[in-house]
Order: C-alpha cells, then structure tokens, then sequence
C-alpha cells in the first residue's frame, strides 16, 4: 500500500526527514512514536503533500502510484486521509457544505455520479451514527470554535465520511477526555478492514489498548530509529525515550 | 515555494471576463462631447416636458463650476468629459409588445447574459426592465403590476406618464448641487428606472433591472428613482454587465429611493462592470451616487451590493434616516483583483428618534488591487436614541493588494450608541491545505472559504440572485491565493 524509502524533507534548509523507511502493508496498524519535535508531524504532512515541506530526496508509493508526483487533493482523492495535530477552523464554511463538496470531489475522482443533496444527507447520518459525533457539530462552521476534542472528533466524523485506504492519524488522542478517546478509538476500529491501513501518531499506550498496532516505531531526529511490535508501545509507556535518545545521541 | 504561489496567483487571478463580448446593434449616436445643444438635444430627442429641460440645464450649469472630486484612496486619471458620446440608442428602437420584437441580436444579447426576459424567468416572477447603452429597451409584466397600481418602467416613460410624480421627487434625495458626478447625470441622464409603489400595497414580485453598456465611448448615465409609498413594500435588483474594451468608460448613475411611513424597500445590486484585463488596460469607471430617505416614521431602507466588477468604484449607498423609529441598513461585498480599485461604503445619516442603521461590509482583494471601506455615521442633535452597529471586515488574498478601512463618525447627541467592529484576515495556507486535504482544489477551496466569508451579506440577496454572486465571486477570484 505504502512504501517510503530514503525521504528526506526539509524546511527553510533546515532537514527535519532524514532518510524515512517504512512499508505498510494493507489491513495493517502502524503505530509511529517519539518525542516532541522528532517529525512525526511533518511525515504526516509530507505525505498529505503540504508544500511548506521541501522533499529533497526519496520516493514515496501509494498503491502503485509515485505520491510526491500527486497534488494533496489528488493525494486525498487516491484515499490517503490525514487527521490534523491541529485542524484549522474555517469560518462561515458549514460543515455540511465543506463535507459534501470533499465527498463529492472523490466520487468525481473515481468517475461516479455526484451525490444529490438527500443522498448526501442519508450517508451523514449514517456515519454521524457510526462516529457517535453531535448533530451540533455538523451543523456549524468547520472547526470553528470547537473544543479541542470536538475538532478532533471531528477529524474522525470526516474520515468516516470519506473512507481512505490509508488514515494518518497525527495525535489524534492527546487532549482527549476518556469518552472522547473511546470515540476515536471505536471510530478506526469500525472503519478497520483488511483494505484499509491505519498509521497512528500517539504518545499514549492507552490509545493503543484501543486501536492494537501490528507495529510500533520509533521516530527520533528525522529517522526511524526503533521498530518492533506492539510490546515496544509498552516498554516506551514505562522508560520513556532518554534510554532511545541516548543510543542515538549523535 | 514563493514561485509557486506567484503561478497560481498568475494562473488564477484571470478568472476571465464573461460577459466582454459586444453586440452589433445599430445605434443612433449623439456626437461625442458635452454642451447645452447636446443637453438640448437629450432632452428633445426624449420629447421632453419643459420642467426636465431645466432640472438638466440648471444641474449642467452648475456641474460646469464644479471641479472632478480627487479621493484620497483611488488613483483616477483624467477623464476627457470631450471625448464621451452622451446619448446612443439601438437605432430599431421599436415599441416592443412581446419577445418575438426584439432585435434577435439584443436577445442574443441578452441571452448571453442569461437575463430572464424570456419564458422561463417571467414564469419565475422576475419583472425585468433592461437598460443597454442608455435606452430602456423592455420592461416585462407591466400589466400584472398595473392591476395592483404599481409603475414600474423606464424613467423616460414615466417623464412622460407620470410627470407629476417626477416632478415631486427626482433630485429630491440627491441634488444635482450634490457631487460632482450627480450633477453630471443630472444634466445627461438618459434612462433608467421608475417605481411607485401605492399606499399599503406589497409589490407581489422581484422587480429588477439589468443595465448593460455596449456601444464604444459611449457613457453611461442612469437614473432610478423608487417611490415607496405609506405601508408598501418592494425588493428591487440591479444587475449590470459591459463589453470588453481597452479604452475606460465612464459609468455615473444615480438611484434615488423614498420610503413613507411603514414603507420599506429592499435594493440589491450586483454589479459585474467589465472590470480591465489583468494587466489593469480598459475597465469602467463606476461612480455612482445612491441614496435613499427614510422620510416616514418607522420606514426601511436596506441596501445590498455585490461588488465585483469595475477598473474603479466610487459608491456609496446612503441612508438619510428622517422618521423616528426608522431604520437603514448596507450589507456589502467589494471583491477586487488585479488592478481594480474600490472605494465603497456607506453613509448613514440619523436624523429622527429611535433610528436605527446596520452595516456589514466585507472586502476581499486579491492581486494588485485596492479596497477601501468608507463609512460615515452621523447622528444629528434630535435624534434621540439613534443605534449603530458596523461590522467591517477584510480579507486578503496574497500580499500585492491592499484593503483599507475609514470609519467615519460624527456624533451630536450624547445618547447615541455607536459601535464599530473590523477585523483583518488572510485565507490562511493552512486552510487551504486542509481543504487540499480533503480532497478540494485551491481554486474550489479559495471559493468556498470566500463565500463563506462573505454568507452574511449573500443571504440578504434574493435566492435566484445569491447563486448567481456566489458564482460569479467564485469567477471573479479563482485561485489567487499566495
Ligand atoms: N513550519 C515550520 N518551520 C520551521 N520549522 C518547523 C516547521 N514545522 C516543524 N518544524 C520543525 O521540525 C521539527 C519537527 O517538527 P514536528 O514534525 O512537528 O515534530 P513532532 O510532530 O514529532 O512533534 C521541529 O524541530 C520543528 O521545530
Ligand atoms: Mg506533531
């Protein structure tokens, strides 16, 4: 499904990738880890194609396509869904609008009809159901003045709606209360299936009791530096990274 | 990455003029410039009653003491009132019964611009009167407003049917001694529309009017003139397109509306005007004087424009609010690209009890152009208990434009409340990263992200007409985001 190989990226000359690699394979978990300002974030957004990023070397492949070739809205019409760290509030855009226009963007893509209007409704309340997200917040503007788990709620409520092939969630738990997790949680757990794959950004072992990872890596300085399987995520829980740091200390 | 945006910028910011095609009618036109023949002649060629040979001769006269007005915000080159033709009429101009009359080039005409003259749109209840090059050329479902008492046609017919009515209230909310180019119409008008609306009556349908320039150096000076009498009601739309072309052409038009008592009127312009090219060659100059009096107590005026189309806006439409309890409202959106400039707002003129007046102003810019908000509040003396409430609000679309907001306030009664809010924003990248995201395009994002920017001022419009900006602001800025 995924295969990176040597990325390199890097921002106003500063390199901040410095040689990723990683295979995902369809159906599987990955979950990525590692302390703050290693890069997780912008693997993320190098793969959804944000231009801040300067991609200097390595190639990416998605289901057989050369990614970094794609514009981000292709990207996302490929099935490559990115669920934001920090996702931005986008004032007197409602959400339904905002939702159908994206849903309606990927049918296009894959030469289907676009959805009327009672159709488009139909499928949103289905996977509002599926999500468990408030009617409330699908009625008002996109992220604006939502929580910080409303908007993360939300990430998960549009993933449903679009149904990638591959989720990148970018620490979709972190500030979530205990009921909000388990709704991101069940969230990726219904739309798991032997097609779709799943990298889960995340600091916490409890979101991993959750969404079970088939692998967990260890992001740190732009490399991963540690893969192993889900036991890793425990073993990080309980001595932390200053033994990884160490090792690699360069 | 700053390349990048540049070719977007470039790529996209000629989201290219729609309506620039010009129509080979025949036309009958006056010699270019400007005197009392000419005035004269106007005034004969429209068969005249005595008393508009004056009011255009005595506004003439005084135009000619006058000096062209220098904005502190628009850059205007000098514009040669020599070299304009006054007066050009499609030449067939015919007494037109039904559709099959009309020149099939004006339909054509008309057709390319979607104008609802046909079938379809007057089953819609859409009563149309369309203004191309100065000359009114139709006016649709007369009969059905006449059954209610309603006039709704072209200002010259009304000169000559309904002079009294003329008489007592054109100039009465602008003067000719108002500005500069109020006067200059004054003395040149040579069509428009004319409603009355009688006493109690709620005018059953949209009534609306498109003005097109199409001849070359021609001028164009429209006047309307909307009455709305005691308890009535009407909603009136403007719309308006012009050819492209490289030289400018002037466009000074005057709307005069008076509301009674209980009266109200609702008027919304989008205004399309060819606006230039994008190396900023050509485009109308758009200088337009509105206002409207709330003369009765408890009287509405509301005023929504759609901005979009010009080389430079002048406008600002007014609300003198006269009648205690009355209440004026100004919804606007200004979009500039490229090279256009605007300078548009609103005056907002308390002058009875308990008025009232709203604005909402939004601006977006993108390219290289200019956008300013100018707004005056002023409460007089006795206007006891006058409220304001201004909401101002810019938005940019890369780093080359600029927006600009001159709020103005003049306050002689210390139990007015007045408040004033603006704000200042980009279309972040990251917006419209996370639209990409989702599987948007910049330009389908950029769209989106304006319009609901700008949702407020849309939903003022009527249904038929708010698809119609939503589209054509979506046109208008395709893309130019850096
Ligand atoms: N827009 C940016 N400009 C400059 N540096 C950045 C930018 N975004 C991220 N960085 C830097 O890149 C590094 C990795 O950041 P990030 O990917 O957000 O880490 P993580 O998500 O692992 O916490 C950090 O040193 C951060 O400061
Ligand atoms: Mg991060």
């Amino acid at each position: 499904m995924l295969v990176i190989k040597d990325l390199h990226a890097k921002i106003d000359d500063k390199e901040i990738l410095r040689g990723i690699n990683l295979e995902i394979k369809p159906g599987e978990v990955h979950a990525i880890m590692g302390p703050n300002g290693s890069g997780k974030s912008t693997l993320s957004s190098v793969l959804a194609g944000n231009e801040k990023f300067e991609v200097n070397e390595g190639s990416v492949s998605f289901n057989g396509k050369d990614l970094l070739d794609l514009a981000p809205e292709d990207r996302a019409r490929e099935g490559l869904f990115l669920s934001f760290q920090y996702p931005v509030e986008i004032p007197g855009v409602s959400m339904v609008n905002f939702m159908r226009t994206a849903v309606n963007e990927h049918r296009k893509y894959r030469e289907e009809e676009p959805y009327s209007a009672s159709e488009f409704l139909k499928l949103m309340r289905e996977k509002k159901k599926l999500v468990e997200i408030d009617s409330n917040l699908t009625n008002r503007s996109v992220n604006e003045g939502f929580s910080g788990g409303e908007k993360k709620k939300n990430e998960i409520f549009q993933m449903a709606m679009l149904e990638p092939k591959l989720a990148i969630l970018d620490e979709t738990d972190s500030g979530l209360d205990i009921d909000a997790l388990r709704v991101v949680a069940n969230g990726v757990n219904k739309l798991k299936s032997p097609e779709r794959s799943t990298i889960v950004i995340t600091h916490y072992q409890r979101l991993l009791d959750h969404i079970v990872p088939d692998y967990v890596h260890v992001l740190y300085k732009g490399r991963i530096v540690k893969s192993a399987g889900k036991e890793l995520a425990l073993e990080l829980e309980e001595k932390g990274y200053d033994w990884i740091k160490k090792e690699f200390e360069d | 990455m700053a390349e990048d945006q540049d070719k977007i910028l470039e790529e996209v910011t000629g989201g290219e003029y729609k309506y620039g095609f010009y129509t080979d009618i025949e036309m009958e036109e006056f010699p270019k410039g400007l005197n009392e023949d000419i005035i004269r002649l106007i005034s004969a060629k429209k068969n005249e009653p005595e008393f508009m040979l004056e009011f255009r001769l005595k506004a003439f006269r005084h135009w000619l003491t006058m000096k062209q007005p220098n904005w502190a915000h628009l850059n205007i080159p000098p514009i040669d009132f020599q070299d304009i033709i006054y007066y050009a009429v499609p030449k067939k101009k015919p007494e037109l019964e039904s559709m099959d009359d009309v020149d099939p080039e004006l339909k054509a005409t008309f057709d390319k611009l979607g104008i609802p003259l046909d079938e379809q749109k007057v089953l819609a209840g859409v009563a149309v009167d369309a203004v191309i090059d100065s000359v009114s050329v139709k006016t649709t479902f007369k009969e059905t407003l006449a059954e209610k008492g309603i006039i709704f046609c072209s200002i010259s017919e009304a000169v000559q049917e309904y002079p009294d009515l003329v008489k007592k209230y054109l100039g009465s909310v602008v003067p000719h001694q108002d500005n500069y180019f109020g006067a200059l119409n004054a003395a040149v008008f040579s069509d428009g529309s004319f409603v009355y609306i009688p006493k109690g009556v709620r005018c059953p349908m949209e009534l609306s009017t498109y003005f097109r320039i199409n001849a070359m150096n021609t001028g164009q000076f429209e006047r309307t003139l909307i009455v709305a009498d005691d308890d009535s009601y009407v909603s009136y739309l403007e719309g308006c397109t012009a050819p492209m072309r490289d030289e400018n052409q002037l466009h000074a038009a005057i709307v005069e509306i008076v509301a009674m008592e209980r009266a109200e009127v609702k008027y919304s312009t989008v205004q399309n005007w060819y606006p230039g090219d994008k190396e900023g060659i050509g485009g109308i100059y758009n200088f337009v004087t509105k206002r409207g009096i709330c003369k009765g107590d408890y009287s509405k005026i509301s005023w929504t424009q759609v901005e979009t189309g010009s080389a430079i806006t002048w406008k600002y439409p007014s609300c003198v609010l006269q009648g205690d309890h009355s209440v004026g409202e100004f919804y606007s959106v200004a979009v500039t690209n490229n090279y256009q400039q605007a300078d548009t707002g609103t005056k907002m003129i308390h002058l009875g009890k308990n008025t009232r007046s709203l604005i909402v102003s939004k601006g977006v810019s993108a390219g290289k152009s200019q956008n300013s908000y100018r707004g005056l509040v002023k409460v007089s003396k006795k206007a006891e208990n006058a409220r304001n409430f201004s909401q101002c609000d810019s938005l940019l679309l890369g780093d080359k434009c600029g927006a600009h907001t001159f709020p103005y306030l003049e306050i002689a009664n210390n139990t007015a409340k007045v408040e004033h809010e603006a704000t200042t924003s980009k279309i972040g990248e990251d917006q419209i990263f996370y639209c990409n995201q989702r599987g948007l395009s910049t330009e389908d994002a950029v769209g989106l992200i304006v319009n609901g920017y700008v949702k407020e001022v849309i939903n003022q419009l009527p249904m038929e007409f708010a698809v119609e900006a939503q589209k054509l602001l979506q046109i208008s800025l395709e893309g130019s985001v850096g």
